[in-house]
């Protein structure tokens, strides 16, 4: 369907990758996290590594008292829907991760505050 | 199922003759007070009948001043000069 | 000589008179050329006669009673600024309501009235005309109102001077200003089922009855006498709706299912919108009406109930989100506060932990969801406040591209999981907080592919005051945003420790002692 119109309803995207100087936008989300509210939004390059995603930008959720306790062998990776596993040496492009993916991460046993998914 | 029919208003004095006289001619008139206003609920239909306001407030009313008082209201609005009605078909 | 008193007309009469029989069809222009929105959308209008207004309200009698409205509410409103009315609100923290109320919902008045004032030209039929010309000056009114009314506490408190400036820009404002461009830019009749319906009919009495009446409950005049007297116009508004829903119905049998896909995107579109509205019921007011909750049983799913049972017989059906509404009643209000607390950076109004009492007061309106998933993460956030670590979540906020709420909703059965959907439009990926809105996406995707996206915006480098380079290799977005937003940082943070919570101890002290 499309939109009913007078005229040509026509707009780019406001959000169209080249709008973003050479970096693509991501999404980050600890599932059963809540607490944090939503995902967050960051804008990087697409060669930057996926630990650097790691290790500078999923600290943002340290406050948690779950984060200490997170075994990272044993994290479950999502791009939206679908389970992966990253290589943690390779860029976010080969890793297949594209510009408004969003990451998901579920830290199996670490169910939030008192386990409510907070 | 039966749907209620229902007016609020803010309170003060006129209102209270408004609501008063919503009674007297709605048998099944629940009237609930909140904070600042009064809610009056009846089954089906309600009507605000000009006469029976003036008799209550002791002066000339035209319907279309309860107006200045309205909150809200439920239910299709018929207005003539003697009453004013809210109604669902159900 | 006897002299013949001719009957005075009834009011019946006396309204065809004014409005219908002051009309004419156009002989010099073609009638679709003088009125050339009105059937580009597929709506069939064979007798514009048929429409009514149930008030029967004539220029006379509107300027009448809206004139004595004006002149109690200005009364009550120059008491209250001699009075010090701002020092009789239950506790400081109530304030942040209206700053919030202000910046959410007075400038969505304004463009309330520039979309009656286009009806009000748009429309063919002189009843309809007059009706929409009324409710355009109406919302004129409500925006103004309400201005003067909050620029009694903007003279004694943070945060509520650059209102105007924040609408179309602040994350947290972007929700509103997208569901009136997105009205706004409808066709007539869409607009009409959108605004004049689904949100003054079906979803305005939770936006101001239950939170006016809030308003009285806890001390504040000032905003109680204006969204009272807003109110008595909304009575009109919402019978407008109505009359306009049943009017196109009872056109042609072609209108329906028109008219129930608009009745099911601006159901939701309003749901979402009010979200914020029941977190104010719930955690700002210190003394409280009723929760979000029984506000919404109340007013969306019995008064709903009697308005859709009545408007069955054209057809019409429930909206399709009403179960989902109903279900996430128990979730919206905890969710956007966590929302707001952790951003204390970021808000022009105060957060806070509710107090113990008011924790036990949740617990009771929401014995199935409260205590279970949202009352943990309040008691930790008072633990780690009162150890010095008060909660501040600095990143940005992903939004879904139709509500621009943030994406911060449950799956309908999963409380503990967010709510993601997404889709692929021109290559381009799109995300959603719901079924709702990812559908209302698919429907008409050209009207949301250009949605601004506040965190996006900043990310792009859009959002820095006049002077600063953002091409420079060094230049950091998140710095310059809130200059960029006039957010007072005197506005922001806890409301513990700020300027307004000792200012309002201090005065209020002095007003009880010499």
């Amino acid at each position: 369907m499309s939109v009913t119109s007078l005229g040509a309803y026509e707009f780019e995207p406001r959000d169209a990758l080249a709008r973003y100087n050479g970096k693509q936008l991501l999404y980050i989300n600890w599932e059963r996290h809540r607490m944090f509210s939503r995902p967050f939004v960051i804008a990087v390059a697409p060669d930057m590594p996926f630990r650097t995603v790691v290790e500078d930008h999923i600290s943002s959720y340290s406050y948690h008292p779950d984060y200490e306790h997170i075994d990272w062998s044993k994290v479950i990776w999502q791009n939206s829907e679908e389970v992966f596993t990253p290589d943690f040496d390779k860029s976010l492009a080969d890793n297949g991760i594209g510009h408004k993916d969003l990451i998901r991460f579920t830290t199996p046993g670490l169910d939030g505050l008192n386990g409510t998914g907070y | 199922m039966t749907s209620n029919a229902f007016i609020a208003f803010q309170k003060n004095e006129e209102t209270r003759c408004i609501v008063e006289a919503i009674v007297d001619d709605n048998p099944g008139a629940i009237v609930v007070e909140q904070p600042a206003m009064v809610k009056v609920d009846v089954p089906e239909r309600l009507v605000i009948k000009r006469a029976t306001v003036e008799e209550k407030m002791g002066r000339d009313f035209d319907l279309q001043e309860l107006q200045i008082h309205l909150i809200t209201i439920s239910g299709h609005l018929d207005e003539t000069d003697e009453e004013f009605t809210l109604s669902w078909q159900s | 000589m006897d002299m013949k008193v001719a009957k005075k007309l009834g009011l019946k009469e006396r309204y065809a008179l004014m409005t219908r029989d002051l009309a004419w069809d156009t002989t010099y222009q073609p009638m679709d050329k003088v009125f050339p929105q009105v059937s580009y959308e597929g709506i069939k209008i064979h007798d514009w006669n048929k429409w009514e207004d149930p008030f029967r309200l004539t220029m006379d009698a509107y300027w009448k009673y809206q004139a004595e409205k004006e002149r109690k509410l200005y009364a009550i409103l120059d008491a209250f600024n001699q009075n010090n009315g701002h020092l009789t609100v239950t506790d400081g923290r109530y304030i942040n309501v209206l700053k919030l109320f202000l910046g959410s919902t007075s400038p969505l008045e304004l463009m309330a009235a520039r979309g009656f004032t286009n009806m009000g030209r748009q429309m063919v039929g002189a009843g309809p005309r007059v009706a929409c010309l009324m409710q355009a000056v109406d919302e004129y009114r409500h925006f103004q109102t309400q201005i003067h009314s909050i620029s009694n506490y903007n003279k004694f408190y943070n945060g509520l001077d650059e209102f105007a400036h924040q609408q179309s820009r602040m994350w947290y404002l972007s929700d509103g200003k997208s569901f009136f461009d997105d009205a706004i830019t409808a066709g007539p009749f869409e607009f009409m089922v959108a605004i004049g319906f689904a949100f003054e009919y079906v979803l305005t009495n939770i936006l101001f009855v239950p939170f006016i009446s809030g308003a009285a409950y806890n001390g504040d005049m000032a905003a109680m006498t204006v969204g009272f007297s807003a109110q008595s116009d909304e009575a009109r508004h919402m019978t407008l709706g109505l009359e306009c829903i049943k009017f196109i119905l009872e056109q042609d049998p072609d209108n329906l299912p028109i008219v129930q896909r608009w009745i099911d995107k601006w159901t939701w579109r309003g749901t979402r919108k009010l979200g914020s509205v029941g977190m104010m019921m719930d955690y700002m007011l210190p003394k409280r009406i009723m929760s979000f909750k029984e506000a919404w049983e109340m007013y969306f799913e019995q008064n709903g109930a009697a308005l859709f049972n009545d408007l069955a017989r054209y057809g019409i059906t429930v909206p399709k989100c009403f179960a989902q509404t109903v279900a996430e009643k128990e979730h919206v209000t905890h969710q956007s506060w966590i929302g707001f607390y952790m951003k204390p950076d970021s808000t022009n109004f105060h957060t806070w932990v509710p107090e113990p009492e008011e924790l036990d007061w949740l617990s009771e309106k929401y014995p199935n969801t409260f205590d279970k998933y949202y009352r943990p993460t309040f008691e930790h956030w008072a633990k780690t406040q009162k150890a010095g670590k008060r909660f501040n979540n600095k990143t940005a906020p992903m939004n879904c591209q139709v509500c621009l709420n943030t994406m911060k909703y449950n799956e309908p059965d999963d409380p503990m999981k967010t709510c993601f959907r997404s889709t692929k439009y021109k290559g381009e990926k799109y995300h959603f907080c719901s079924d709702p809105c990812l559908e209302i996406f698919e429907n008409e995707p050209e009207k949301y592919v250009q949605a601004y996206i506040s965190s996006h915006q900043v990310l792009q480098g859009n959002c820095a005051p006049e002077g600063v380079d953002t091409t420079a290799p060094d230049f950091n977005p998140a710095e310059h945003v809130a200059a960029y937003w006039r957010l007072d940082p005197n506005a922001t943070g806890d409301f513990d420790g700020s300027q307004d919570q000792a200012n309002f101890a201090a005065w209020r002290d002095q007003a009880t002692k010499n």
